[in-house]
């Protein structure tokens, strides 16, 4: 390993993947580790003996589940909003032909201890039980008024500053009540809790225009799935390295990262060798995260995240019977600071066997006993085959690298979309490379 | 009435057995002593003519170091592979064993497996016999051969003996379009040209 690299990437995430392609596509010569011998990291699919491996490592997976290569269970659930940000990255790097996308069935939200489907059409807007006749009046308008808004024409905006007022003002704007503040702001621009109705409408207003942007698209839901689980996605993205000359090597534990007397970043060892790079950029386990593995500590914990896996034999009730959905309990609807979230994938999605459903249930982590806290989540699924619940610490880096030529990724968070993803790939790319990120259409390379 | 299949075939093994060269001889008919692996060519692709009414068209996926890692995503979908081992090397004919076995676990079960001895213009070499690979071949059901990347022999009919296989096994394959193709294949959402159609040109400096 005497080579030099231009930049080593430890962890083969999705962000640290995105980065590693993104980066070898721009040239530059990327030799990408991790210490599995799978990909994915934190954001990786498993099939049955690697999920009883990590959960239960005592217990073979039961064989009524069926065959152990039928499954992806993804360890983060998130769908890919159809309008977002990683749909544009996939589409600019075309990475997309190694990929087959699936639409999420239905987004649902909890109101008053019963689940409505989110209105995907005007029609289903009309017959939604979430709005009296009058408030639908209303929030008619106020979409009205979204959809209307122009910024450089001031008659549009009927005055209101969407950069000064908040949220909270346009509400009151359009009088709408509580319970469809809590609808618009969680099932639609999907906020995890309520700070954003004392912050300026901006972001809001974005946030639902993407919503609904990324409804019309496809129809059912906002929401696409890749087919086989979100591991592809990292494994996609990992091809587009490898195509442009990045090197991979999985299995490798890393022992130690080198720098010198100043601090400044060296190298890599992994086996007794020393890789040497300009720069490394890799997600937080490497970097200290779970005690530091005798190295460094460069991250911080944020937070805690429950996430509990839980395997059906049945749809979820009264979704319809859906092949797949989110189903988002607002905060206030459960005395709570942050939003439960359920994602649901099946066999439609090849995630599963036939007649297995598998839904995640997941909040933000607000007391010392995690699991209780989605209780309500559960208690919405009917029985459940079988369970793996997981808490997840949030990590952060402490530097932003510039000093020191380390540049750390930030976990997964809570969030049922990859937009924070492509905003931390955005912003590590900017501290590695030193300008913004353009995506640039690659050159067509299928040859006749 | 003629009919189009398209396949996605991959291939496998270790590494400098002839993998890029044998895809090369097949795609473009060349071949080269000092190939540099060709940076950006996700996959290539080459039609089979099988008779007046049938072509078939292989969507061929080298390696590009990814897959020696056993991304599943590789092999995903996949209608048939080639494992390739070189001749002279009977430690390639291991390798090319347990890649065997992994297809074997988590493949497709309908994949359609061709083990591949190339080097064939170097049988003087020779350190993977005949018998021992065919013995093998006969045992785990895959189509076997030898070939010579270099001289050309062996090469088109192996992928001819594959296009002619794989319409038997895989009926459904039948796709019009491009795309990923396979018994599995089902419409789903296509994001480029909903991109395309969404009325707003995304930004763009090519
Ligand atoms: C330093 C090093 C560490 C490795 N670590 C592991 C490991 O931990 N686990 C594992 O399963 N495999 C590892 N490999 C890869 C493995 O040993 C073989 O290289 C691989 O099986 C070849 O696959 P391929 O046929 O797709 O290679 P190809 O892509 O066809 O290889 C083409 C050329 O690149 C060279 N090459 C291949 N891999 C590398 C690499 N990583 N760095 C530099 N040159 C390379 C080959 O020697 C060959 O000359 C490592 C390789 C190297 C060189
Ligand atoms: N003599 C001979 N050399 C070959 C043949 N096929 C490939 N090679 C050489 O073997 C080396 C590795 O080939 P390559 O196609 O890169 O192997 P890959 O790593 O499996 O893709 C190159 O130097 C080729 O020129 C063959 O059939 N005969
Ligand atoms: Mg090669």
């Amino acid at each position: 390993m005497d080579e030099e690299y231009d930049v080593i990437v430890l962890g083969t995430g999705l962000t640290e993947c995105i980065l590693s392609g993104l980066l070898s596509v721009e040239g530059k010569k990327v030799l990408h580790m991790d210490r599995n011998d799978y990909y994915g990291g934190e954001s990786a699919s498993l099939n049955l003996t690697q999920l009883y491996r990590k959960f239960r490592p005592d217990q073979a997976p039961p064989a009524d589940l069926g065959r152990d290569r039928d499954y992806a269970v993804d360890l983060v659930p998130k769908f890919i909003i159809a309008s977002g940000e990683l749909t544009k990255i996939l589409v600019h790097t075309d990475v997309t032909r190694y990929l087959e996308f699936k639409q999420i069935a239905g987004s649902y939200v909890y109101r008053e201890g019963r689940i409505s489907k989110v209105p995907s059409t005007e029609m289903e807007a009309v017959r939604s039980p979430l709005m009296g006749l009058f408030e639908k009046r209303r929030a008619k308008k106020f979409f009205e008024f979204l959809q209307g808004w122009k910024d450089e024409d001031p008659t549009t905006h009927q005055g209101i500053n969407l950069d000064e007022d908040s949220m909270k003002t346009v509400y009151e704007k359009f009088g709408l009540e509580a319970g469809t503040q809590d609808f618009i702001g969680h099932a639609m621009a999907l906020y995890l809790d309520d700070d954003y109705i004392t912050k300026p409408a901006r972001p809001s207003y974005d946030r639902i225009v993407l919503y609904t942007s990324s409804m019309a698209r496809y129809g059912k839901s906002p929401y696409i799935y890749p087919l086989y689980g979100l591991g592809e996605l990292p494994q996609s993205f990992a091809r587009l390295s490898a195509i442009y000359g990045g090197t991979y090597m999985l299995d490798k534990k890393i022992d130690a990262i080198v720098t010198d007397s100043d601090g400044k970043f060296v190298g890599v060892t992994s086996g007794g060798e020393t890789v040497k790079a300009k720069q490394v950029i890799g997600d937080p386990s490497y970097f200290g995260a779970n005690g530091g593995d005798g190295g460094k500590v460069r991250v911080v914990e944020e937070g805690k995240v429950v996430r509990a896996i839980c395997f059906l034999k049945h749809p979820i009730p009264g979704t319809d019977d859906s092949d797949s959905c989110q189903i988002i309990i607002p905060q206030n609807q459960v005395n709570r600071r942050h939003d439960i979230y359920i994602a649901m994938v099946s066999s439609t999605h090849n995630v599963c066997a036939k007649g297995v459903y598998v839904a995640i249930v997941s909040t933000v982590v607000e007391t010392d006993r995690p699991e209780q806290e989605i209780a309500a989540g559960l208690s919405l699924l009917g029985p459940i085959y079988d369970k793996f619940v997981d808490i997840t610490p949030l990590y952060t880096p402490t530097s932003s690298g510039q000093a020191d030529n380390i540049f750390i990724t930030r976990s997964y968070d809570a969030t049922s979309h990859f937009e924070t993803v492509v905003e931390d790939v955005q912003d590590v790319w900017k501290r590695v490379v030193g300008s913004d990120l353009v995506l640039k259409k690659r050159e067509v390379e299928v040859q006749n | 009435m003629s009919k189009q299949f398209q396949f996605k075939l991959v291939l496998l093994g270790e590494s400098a057995v002839g993998k890029s060269s044998l895809v090369l001889r097949f795609v473009k008919d060349q071949f080269d002593d000092y190939r540099e692996s060709t940076i950006g060519a996700a996959f290539l692709t080459q039609t089979v003519t099988l008779d007046d009414q049938t072509t078939v068209k292989f969507e061929i996926w080298d390696t590009a170091g990814q897959e020696r890692y056993k991304a599943p995503m590789y092999y995903r979908n996949a209608n048939c592979a080639v494992v390739v081992y070189d001749i002279t090397q009977s430690a390639s004919l291991e390798k090319a064993r347990t890649w065997i076995r992994e297809l074997q676990r988590q493949a497709d079960p309908s994949i359609v497996i061709a083990l591949c001895g190339n080097k064939l213009d170097l049988s003087a070499r020779r350190q993977v016999s005949q018998e021992e690979a065919k013995k093998y071949a006969d045992e785990e059901g895959l189509m076997w051969t030898e070939t010579s990347a270099k001289t050309g022999e062996g090469v088109t009919e192996i992928f001819t003996a594959i296009a002619q296989k794989l319409p038997l096994t895989a009926p459904s394959a039948t796709r019009a379009g491009a795309g990923r193709a396979g018994p599995g294949a089902r419409a789903g959402v296509d994001l480029n040209k909903q991109a395309a159609s969404s009325g707003q040109p995304e930004a763009c400096n090519c």
